[in-house]
């Protein structure tokens, strides 16, 4: 199984690495692109077939550290 | 007296904290390496170096601060047991939760290293009694993460209980309401972006760190 | 028995970059066609990167030796003496092509390669510095180049804790398409505890260790030895990535299995990884190497013979351990969490065998790699001198204030704040003195004594350019100088030596002209040549650089209580100028700036001049008779009492000593001079000391106010001369795209 989770920063935390994107998007003629938020992907390889479960447990992970969340948040997505 | 620096993979400022510590002290500090479980109940004092502990990976501090020592390091905290954080050390104990907030990326997204001037906001904390009403000091900054975010309640929390120990004359990182260097409810664990450790000898171009270490030394 | 089908073709040996001849003499020395993994151990060993094949000849005739030199060219690095037991390793390398095709990963790497060298030797990595230069700035890939090697060089540098003390960075159209990106590592190490890389007795086991062996830069050198095309870019995947982190385990850990008696020899795995390490180990200790390659930790899967000796990944070394101290090697690279494993021995054989997948995959002999690799006397014509420029011929400005202006923020003068800001200066709390000052040379100390390196890197491509040989003299003489100014002891350097295509002759007429003239200046100082690098090809399209030869000067401060910087200027100070004004504009700034003129002959270097003046001015420094020093190079006394100036933060005011033109007064660039700032009461005594000595000294000007004033000139405020000098780079950065 795999669990891929997401993370970024919380609406309202500056991103200042988002808006440099935003910004060099539009001087390149993007101009639709009203904002741009970076966060980051990690992809975990997990042992067992019980969904559930690893959603649980990739869950408890977030909270204690893959993710800041003074800052951030999450999302996960379990594939097969 | 005993200090301890806790040295964690890819440390760089561990050596910088030890002689820093060594010139106030008089002693050498001990060197405690992350895998260790427990800080020797003798140590009166403990500092978190700076540096990219595990490269920076994930987020800076974050990893360090889920090592072993650094659960110990918490339950002392509790107790009252004095920690500084300087750079990564800061960024340690904000993802520990010994010190609120967090540090983002630089606004200007460079890393910046240069002399800053800072102001003393409260020259009545175990970290700054010394400087005998000196209201402003220079501490090199050198760090790519050190722009300071907590959200309005804490940050307004913080100024009404006088935590907010440092402030940047001239924000070098964005950091929030120019927010240096903070302590906890406590008044026993301080963190900052800056480098005291950095201006403690005359070669250095300002001895204005060693106030610090003496005020902290001095409250033991 | 028929003949087999031969797997190896012209075209393949051409791929290689192999002529037809060298292919005819691997045919001979290995008794039998190679297999591809053999030859392509042979490319690697006979690439310009590794054999040195069209300099060889030339780098013998440097000055490689003197009193203080511990070990000179031929090891990872060079390594000097700086007493009480303590010895100085160093080095400085090019890293031109990789950050080039990626920027970031081209110039972290090059900073990670030079560090290795260091600590491979048992030094601590104590100070880096770096000398870049770009194309013009309005050239379109400039800024994000600039931008990718600043953040590469700081990414690592910073992570890894070595201070980024100074360097030098010049925008030159000549290099547009190919920019070059050379770092320097000074390291700290005890003198009688050196490691070298000769893998002596037979036997001992090999051990590998740091990253993994992924499939990167797979022919990084054989491209370093290439020229560019603008296909180029389509090379991006074999650009090897860097990870400081690991870096930085790998020093600690190296360090540490240092302090005890385990190791026999060491080499990091840099161009051209696992073949030159195990290769070059092998030649210098006289022995055969044999490898299991299963034994090599490989990050992908299914990894051959050929890829992984050829491979590039970053953060790995080699070493030969004493028989039975096997167990402590283990322990202390687990310790930090370090890939280590036993991949091979030491033989008697003479010869490279290689294991794979239980077959035997290469058996060469080791000695022709090195032995009889191509040692080509490439035919060369070094270029006549351009003619000397008087006076008359430099049209003189009639705004000296708008003059002086545009050439502080020009370019090649105005402040590089927005660049060193990046690094961190004072990481190991002990930088004296680094960019942050604008001064000659970053000082630092040694740990826990009272006495310190001075580092710098210097070259002035322009003048190697207008006369090769002269050029050549000035690289070497301008850091010498530079130590000199802030009271250090020069002792030997590193160079890195860039130029084009060497299948040029007036090219390599370029780089026989340098050498030569370095070399003179070298003798001249008793200022050996103790490590460097060259690379060549450095062109693209057919253009090549200007011949550019970065030299890296290293020099010792005895006593930290004497030493000068240009910071200490005092209000009422007399500006006393050492050495002769005759106004020299041919190939200057001024010329180059103010009459958008690039030719002329290129000032002079007298070196018994540059020597007399030079150790009187460090005997000024250790009497304490100055307050602030300065050489005279770029740009003149205008600009050497301008940076004077913003370092002191405080005016000056030029006065007329003599009757030559203003323009060539205040921006001619004649060599061998310092800027002192003067105490009222020494100025008699260290003018007239000067004139019985035979030193031309003069009064020209004084210290104070907040105006930086020439007589007849400009007359401009401190602060807005500043800010111009500060703002060109920041607004190139932040400039977007339209």
């Amino acid at each position: 199984m795999k669990a891929l989770v997401y993370v970024g920063l919380k609406p309202g935390v500056l991103d200042p690495q988002g808006r440099a994107i935003a910004r060099s998007l539009n001087d390149l003629g993007f101009d639709e692109v009203t904002g741009a938020f970076q966060g980051k992907v990690i992809e975990l390889n997990l042992s067992g077939d019980d969904k559930d479960h690893a959603k649980a447990r990739v869950t408890e992970m977030c909270e204690k550290l893959l993710a800041n969340t003074v800052i951030e948040s999450y999302r996960i997505e379990i594939e097969d | 007296m005993k200090t301890a620096v806790i040295t964690f993979p890819a440390s760089n400022c561990n050596r910088d904290a030890a002689m820093a510590l060594e010139k106030v002290t008089g002693r050498p500090a001990q060197m405690i390496w992350h895998r260790e479980t427990e800080i020797p109940s003798d140590i009166d004092f403990v500092v978190l170096p700076g540096g990219f502990s595990y490269g920076d990976y994930l987020r800076c501090g974050a990893i360090a601060s889920r090592s072993p020592i650094v659960k110990d390091l918490v339950a002392k905290a509790e107790k009252g047991l004095p920690i500084a954080g300087f750079c990564n050390g800061f960024q340690v104990l904000t993802e520990s939760g010994l010190l609120p907030g967090a540090l983002l990326r630089n606004k200007q997204l460079n890393f910046v290293c240069r002399p800053q001037k800072l102001t003393i906001e409260n020259g009545n904390t175990r970290y700054t009694s010394q400087y005998a009403g000196l209201k402003e000091v220079i501490f090199p900054i050198a760090h790519h993460d050190g722009n300071y975010y907590a959200d309005d309640a804490t940050l307004n929390q913080l100024e009404k209980e006088g935590r907010v120990v440092f402030r940047y004359a001239g924000n070098p990182n964005g950091s929030a309401r120019d927010i240096a260097g903070i302590v906890n409810e406590g008044g026993n664990v301080f963190g900052m972006m800056p480098h005291p450790e950095r201006a403690i000898d005359p070669v250095h171009g300002g001895t204005d760190g060693l106030g610090l270490f003496k005020s902290i030394i001095e409250s033991i | 028995m028929a003949k087999k089908k031969s797997e190896i073709t012209p075209e393949i040996v051409a791929e290689h970059g192999l002529t037809p001849e060298e292919y005819e003499i691997i045919l001979d020395r290995v008794g039998r066609e190679p297999n591809l993994t053999e030859l392509g151990i042979f490319s690697v060993m006979w690439s310009e990167h590794c054999s040195y094949k069209s300099s060889r000849r030339h780098l013998g005739k440097f000055l490689t030796k003197g009193k203080r030199v511990i070990q000179g060219p031929g090891e990872n690095a060079g390594v000097i003496d700086i007493d009480d037991g303590d010895a100085i390793i160093f080095k400085m390398e090019s890293h031109n092509h990789p950050s080039y095709i990626e920027p970031y990963q081209g110039a972290a790497t090059g900073v990670g390669g030079i560090m290795r060298d260091v600590f491979t030797m048992g030094a601590r990595p104590i100070a880096l510095m770096n000398a870049l230069r770009f194309g013009e700035p309005d050239h379109w890939k400039t800024r994000q180049l600039v931008k990718g090697v600043v953040a590469g060089i700081g990414g690592y540098g910073n992570c890894v804790g070595v201070p980024t003390v100074g360097g030098e960075t010049n925008f030159h159209k000549g290099y547009n398409g190919n920019i070059l990106v050379n770092a320097m590592c000074v390291g700290l190490a005890d003198a009688d505890n050196v490691f070298y890389s000769a893998a002596k007795g037979v036997g001992n086991p090999i051990f590998y260790v740091g990253s993994k062996t992924g499939r990167d830069g797979i022919h990084g050198a054989t491209m370093a030895s290439a020229e560019f095309d603008d296909d180029s870019e389509e090379k991006r995947p074999t650009v090897q990535v860097g990870d400081p982190f690991t870096e930085k385990l790998l020093i600690e850990a190296c360090l540490e299995l240092m302090a005890t008696d385990a190791i026999i020899a060491i080499q990091d795995m840099g161009a051209a990884g696992l073949t030159s390490s195990s290769i070059e180990m092998a030649d210098k200790g006289g022995v055969g190497i044999q490898l299991n390659l299963d034994k090599v930790p490989q990050r992908e899967p299914n990894m051959t013979a050929y890829e992984m000796m050829l491979s590039e990944s970053q953060e790995r070394m080699l070493m030969v351990i004493k028989p039975g101290k096997e167990k402590l090697a283990y322990e202390i690279f687990e310790k930090w969490e370090l890939d280590v494993a036993l991949i091979g021995k030491t033989t008697d054989t003479g010869r490279l065998v290689l294991k794979h997948n239980r077959k035997k995959v290469c058996d060469i002999p080791i000695a022709p790699l090195a032995d009889d690799a191509p040692n080509l006397d490439r035919p060369y014509v070094i270029p006549a001198g351009q003619p000397v420029l008087s006076h008359s011929e430099v049209w003189e400005t009639q705004d000296y204030n708008d003059a002086l202006v545009r050439i502080m923020s020009h370019p090649n003068i105005a402040s590089k704040r927005w660049i060193w800001e990046q690094y961190d200066r004072h990481v190991m709390a002990d930088t004296v003195d680094s960019s942050q000052s604008g001064g000659d040379a970053a000082i630092v100390r040694i740990h826990g004594k009272n006495k310190a390196v001075a580092i710098t890197t210097d070259c002035t491509p322009r003048y190697c350019y207008a006369d090769p040989y002269e050029g050549g003299k000035q690289c070497v003489a301008e850091t010498w100088r530079n130590l000199t100014a802030v009271g250090a002891d020069p002792i030997a350097i590193t160079d890195c030596l860039n130029f084009g295509n060497p299948e040029r002759p007036d090219i390599m007429g370029q780089f026989v002209g340098c050498i030569e003239g370095m070399n003179e200046a070298c003798r001249a100082f008793a200022y050996p040549v103790v490590s460097g690098n060259v690379s060549l090809y450095n062109e693209t399209n057919g253009v090549a650089i200007p011949p550019t030869p970065a030299v890296g000067g290293v020099g010792l401060i005895p006593d930290l209580e004497h030493f000068a910087t240009l910071k200490g200027a005092q209000e009422g100070d007399t500006l006393v100028l050492i050495g002769e004004t005759e106004g020299w504009l041919g190939a200057s700034i001024y010329l180059s700036v103010i009459n958008s003129r690039e030719e002329g002959a290129p000032p002079p270097v007298d070196l018994e001049v540059e020597k007399r003046n030079g150790d009187y001015v460090r005997s000024l420094i250790r009497g304490r008779r100055v307050h602030a020093v300065h050489d005279c190079s770029d740009g003149g006394l205008a600009v050497t009492a301008c940076e004077m100036a913003f370092g002191s933060n405080i005016g000056m005011q030029l006065s007329r000593s003599n009757d030559i033109p203003t323009h060539a007064w205040l921006f001619g660039e004649d060599q061998g001079r310092y800027l002192l700032a003067v105490e009222e009461h020494s100025v008699n005594p260290v003018i007239s000391t000067a004139h019985s000595k035979g030193i031309p000294a003069q009064v020209v000007g004084k210290v104070g106010g907040n105006r930086i004033i020439a007589d007849g000139a400009f007359d401009v405020t401190l602060e807005g001369l500043r800010e111009k000098h500060e703002a060109w780079l920041p607004a190139l950065m932040n400039k977007t795209d339209a």
